[in-house]
């Protein structure tokens, strides 16, 4: 599956910041949350969980932890509630993540 | 002696006007709230954007008053601090950044708000279903637009969020709408108090009339949600409408069914809590200041019983002039007569809840959905296996818990607790008493823990 | 009002009065458990799932024998209750380690352990390592950690999967359990037997009772004659988020259940019938993790809890007939999971009185009143 992001953007200047993102370079409005970043960039899903469904970040207010990502080393960051920052380096989980720094999908 | 004389956990309408209030009277407040700016999540990000994302309207934009208030030398706020536990005392340890502090105050007064209702339906976990609510939040935190997408559900909120979507150029697909004509004729009898809230039933039928007009599909008494994921990504829904299964493609699915007041905070705080029927949630029992059974734990705005916007901003108000009161800042009558103002704001905007519950209730199906549902998104436990649950004798959230793991992950029962509470009262007719909260209600890793036994930091 | 007959009634369906339950069907009675209502306090499901016999009757020979015993026999129970039950149980009896950082209280535990294996006669083997024997063994305990025991025998199984696994498995061997049956009264009939009264006012006959409901059996329990003071020892927990690698150790105080979490606990504090978390103690809870495996440091704890361990006076089980009513029986321990395995088949032979029966005599209530 591969779907362009589910959401338009509202035709505004703002500055940006650059992220990675499995590797690739993203640029995101500055200010907003990684989970928005993400969504912006891709429709596709963000993790998969144990059982090895779908996921992407659902609620948007820190409620669900369906948005955990590996940002900076850190496993099961709560994407929603972490801003981008310029240079951050995060990827999507596949499953459960592991000992100190998780795994790599 | 107490750092604070009051703690606000929460900086949406209900926190944000109950620390100004403080302030204003004398008290040394500080503001807690998890997200990293003041509004809460109706006023999100109100005083980045103030007018600028206009199509948000004007009742978003009239929010930046509450935000500017904050601007006082006696409150001291902290965004992206995330409350993960309440002590006697009272005190409230909060992390940031990973690092735990403890703070103290006289009186803490939680207004941390609600949370969307969970809409449990077979493939609402599939990327591309979202609650309506949180393209929201997209919509005012990072101008976001939701592209072609599909309403679901019922409640107020969804007609607000289409008719934002209309103004800012990307209408919905379609509203798919679960209220019921027999749901309407219950709600009849609540229109006469509801006129008391005349303004807010006028800005309803502006709304709806915005999305006649901009010729957007509307299909009500709908029942029975599917989702299905097609290759290319998008959504396939279908729906019962008339006697006949209905199916919309699209890339967005948002779905909405009214919100429910975050208890997790107030229940890991000792508060007693009771069911409200007419909203089906559990919420806090609060006198009209917002008091509990815990002498020091106040709880303000939709945290303590959904009533939207302006009758948070006035419990706000309410909780604060009572705690001046108890911190011997001003007299009871005083009080009293300070209160008049926000009692009677309260009493007009509460008017219009009942029609509202009554009108917009959450059907059966939400409740307790069909057996293939995901309840608890967390640990993929499905509805069966909850009702198998009973079976085998499970009476109680716990023993469904303990049973199943039902609300042992991350979100800790917020996205399957009214779940399984529907499936057990479908079954049986008996009171259920709400889960109980434990802390941490937001995890905090093993090392910002230990340093606690350390000599934590305190101050804020 | 109903009045209904039944052979054996077991009051209190945890682990403790489920595992007798299944002896007693297995030896061919009829078996009635009643339990009580969700908000109970309930020591199973609030524990920490280990099969563990080191240092324990280290001061009592009875003890140590009476658990070696059970840990002989957990192979074979956990297998009969997956049958039973359908359910994987995840039963693990590897080894177990008891870490330390503090070098004295090393040096007091080798010591109780040396005794403990003087009762049971050299049969089990302990291991003594040194912090860099540790460290040498299991890669990532931190160096904080200044020695540890281990015992091959130890061993942990999931304590709420066991909860349920027993629940079918009495259901299964033709056992009736009734939920929401909160007993309040027990009156001996006339002509033998007793009839129970439940809080709703419903009446229950029955021939013998057997007293498991843990803290909340005190109250009959004194009602027929039982002298056993039973007192409540708040223990506190953590577990965290899932991880989806194996932790390289089982240790009393830090386990990782087979779902993924991180279980951590092992304190002890009198406190009452209040089961709340604390915030000291999750605090030194995390922080002995820690020390322990530094790796853990960034998993979160999603959940922290306090649970009731049901203790009588010296620490160790009670099972006693009743003196006054010889049909009523009191079966209460705290380690009902490592104990399992006797309660659910030996110990019906004490209750029946066959020829079979062990003895038990060490852990009547005639102890206490020395």
């Amino acid at each position: 599956m591969n779907i362009a992001s589910r959401f338009e953007r509202a035709p505004e200047n703002a500055p940006t910041v650059r992220i990675e993102v499995n590797g690739e370079t993203l640029v995101a409005k500055q200010g907003i949350s990684l989970a928005a970043a993400l969504l912006a960039q891709s429709g596709n899903p963000s993790r998969k969980t144990a059982k090895g469904n779908d996921r992407t970040a659902y609620c948007m207010m820190g409620v669900c932890f369906d948005c955990l990502v590996e940002v900076d080393g850190v496993a099961n960051t709560q994407a929603c509630m972490t801003l981008v920052r310029d240079g951050m380096i995060v990827s999507s989980q596949a499953g459960l993540r592991g000992l100190g720094g998780g795994q790599d999908v | 002696m107490s750092e604070f004389d009051l703690i606000v956990i929460g900086g949406g309408p209900a926190g944000m006007s109950a620390a100004a209030t403080a302030a204003h009277g004398g008290l040394n407040v500080l503001l807690l709230d998890e997200q990293p700016h003041a509004g809460g999540q109706i006023y999100r990000n109100v005083g980045e954007n103030r007018t600028s994302r206009g199509w948000l309207g004007k009742d978003y934009s009239a929010g930046a008053r509450f935000v500017d208030a904050l601007d006082h030398p006696a409150i001291t706020t902290q965004f992206g601090a995330t409350v993960w536990r309440l002590d006697s005392g009272p005190r409230v340890i909060w992390s940031r950044n990973g690092e735990s502090h403890i703070s103290t105050a006289q009186h803490v007064l939680l207004a941390g708000g609600a949370q969307e209702r969970p809409v449990p339906f077979p493939g609402w976990t599939l990327p591309g279903v979202m609650p309506a609510g949180a393209a929201q939040i997209l919509m005012k935190s990072a101008g976001m637009l939701p592209k072609d997408a599909v309403l679901a559900g019922s409640g107020p909120l969804l007609y607000l969020v289409a008719a934002q979507m209309i103004d800012a150029g990307c209408p919905p697909r379609a509203l798919v709408e679960t209220q019921t004509p027999r749901m309407l004729a219950r709600a009849l009898p609540h229109l006469p108090k509801a006129l008391f809230g005349m303004t807010t039933l006028l800005k309803g039928l502006r709304l709806l009339a915005k999305i006649r007009a901009a010729g957007v599909r509307r299909f009500t008494h709908a029942a029975r949600f599917e989702a299905q994921a097609n290759d290319d990504g998008s959504i396939a829904f279908s729906f019962e409408h008339k006697g006949q299964r209905n199916t919309l493609t699209s890339t967005l699915l948002l779905t909405h069914q009214g919100v429910i007041p975050s208890t997790h905070m107030s229940r890991s705080g000792g508060i007693a809590h009771e069911w409200n029927a007419a909203q089906a949630a559990f919420q806090p029992i609060t006198d009209i200041w917002g008091g509990t059974n815990q002498p020091h734990l106040h709880v303000a705005g939709d945290g303590a019983g959904i009533g939207g916007a302006e009758t948070a901003a006035a419990s706000g108000d309410l909780a604060a002039l009572n705690i001046l009161h108890l911190c011997a800042k001003i007299t009871g009558d005083t009080r009293d007569q300070m209160a008049a103002e926000p009692r009677g704001k309260l009493f007009r905007a509460r008017a219009i809840r009942p029609f509202l519950d009554a009108a917009y209730a959450p059907p059966a199906d939400v409740l307790s959905p069909p057996d293939e549902t995901i309840a608890c998104r967390c640990e993929e436990i499905t509805a069966g296996q909850i009702r198998e649950s009973i079976d085998e004798g499970a009476r109680g959230h716990r023993q469904i818990k303990t049973s199943l793991r039902t609300g042992m992950g991350p979100c800790q029962g917020r996205m399957c607790d009214a779940t399984v509470r529907g499936i057990l009262c479908a079954g049986h007719k008996s009171a259920i008493a709400p889960p109980r909260a434990r802390s941490p209600i937001k995890p905090v890793t093993l090392a910002e823990l230990a340093a606690l036994a350390d000599g934590p930091k305190t101050g804020a | 009002m109903q009045h209904k007959s039944t052979e054996i009634t077991i009051v209190g369906g945890g682990v403790v009065g489920l595992s007798v339950a299944m002896g007693l069907l297995d030896a061919g009675h009829r078996v009635q458990v009643l339990d009580g209502v969700d908000s109970d306090m309930r020591a199973s499901q609030g524990n920490f799932g280990l099969i563990w016999g080191q240092g324990k009757g280290w001061n009592f020979a009875p003890y140590a024998k009476w658990t070696y015993a059970a840990l002989a026999k957990w192979p074979a129970f956990g297998r009969r209750l997956t049958d039973l039950s359908g359910m994987d149980i995840a039963v693990e009896q590897n080894g177990g380690f008891e870490f330390f950082t503090n070098a004295d209280e090393m040096d007091e535990f080798a010591g109780m352990l040396a005794n403990q294996q003087a009762h049971l006669g050299n049969r089990v083997n302990h291991e003594i390592l040194t912090g860099d024997e540790v460290r040498g063994q299991i890669r990532g305990i931190g160096r904080d950690v200044v020695g540890a025991s281990f015992s091959q025998t130890d061993g942990h199984v999931n304590p709420l999967r066991l909860l349920r696994a027993l629940r079918l498995a009495v259901k299964a061997l033709g056992g009736r359990i009734t939920m929401d049956a909160h007993v309040t009264k027990i009156t001996p009939a006339t002509g033998g037997g007793f009839d129970l009264t439940l809080a709703d006012g419903q009446q229950i006959g029955t021939g013998k009772v057997i007293l498991s409901a843990g803290l909340g059996a005190m109250k009959l329990a004194g009602d027929l004659g039982f002298k056993t003071r039973i007192r409540p020892q708040r223990g506190e927990l953590l577990i965290t988020e899932k991880l989806g690698e194996r932790l390289p150790f089982l240790s009393s105080t830090i386990r990782q259940v087979d779902e993924g979490g991180i279980q951590i606990g092992g304190t002890k504090a009198d406190a009452g019938m209040d089961d709340s978390e604390t915030l000291n103690v999750m605090a030194g809870l995390a922080k002995h993790a820690v020390a322990v495996f530094p790796a853990l440091a960034d998993v979160r704890v999603v959940r922290a809890w306090g649970a009731l361990r049901v203790m009588s006076p010296d620490g160790f089980p009670v099972y006693a007939q009743s003196q006054r009513h010889s049909d009523a029986y009191l079966v209460t321990c705290h380690s009902g999971v490592t104990l399992a395995p006797l309660h659910a088949s030996t110990l019906a032979d004490w209750i029946e009185n066959t020829t079979n029966a062990p003895d038990l005599e060490a852990f009547d209530e005639h102890r206490f009143s020395l």
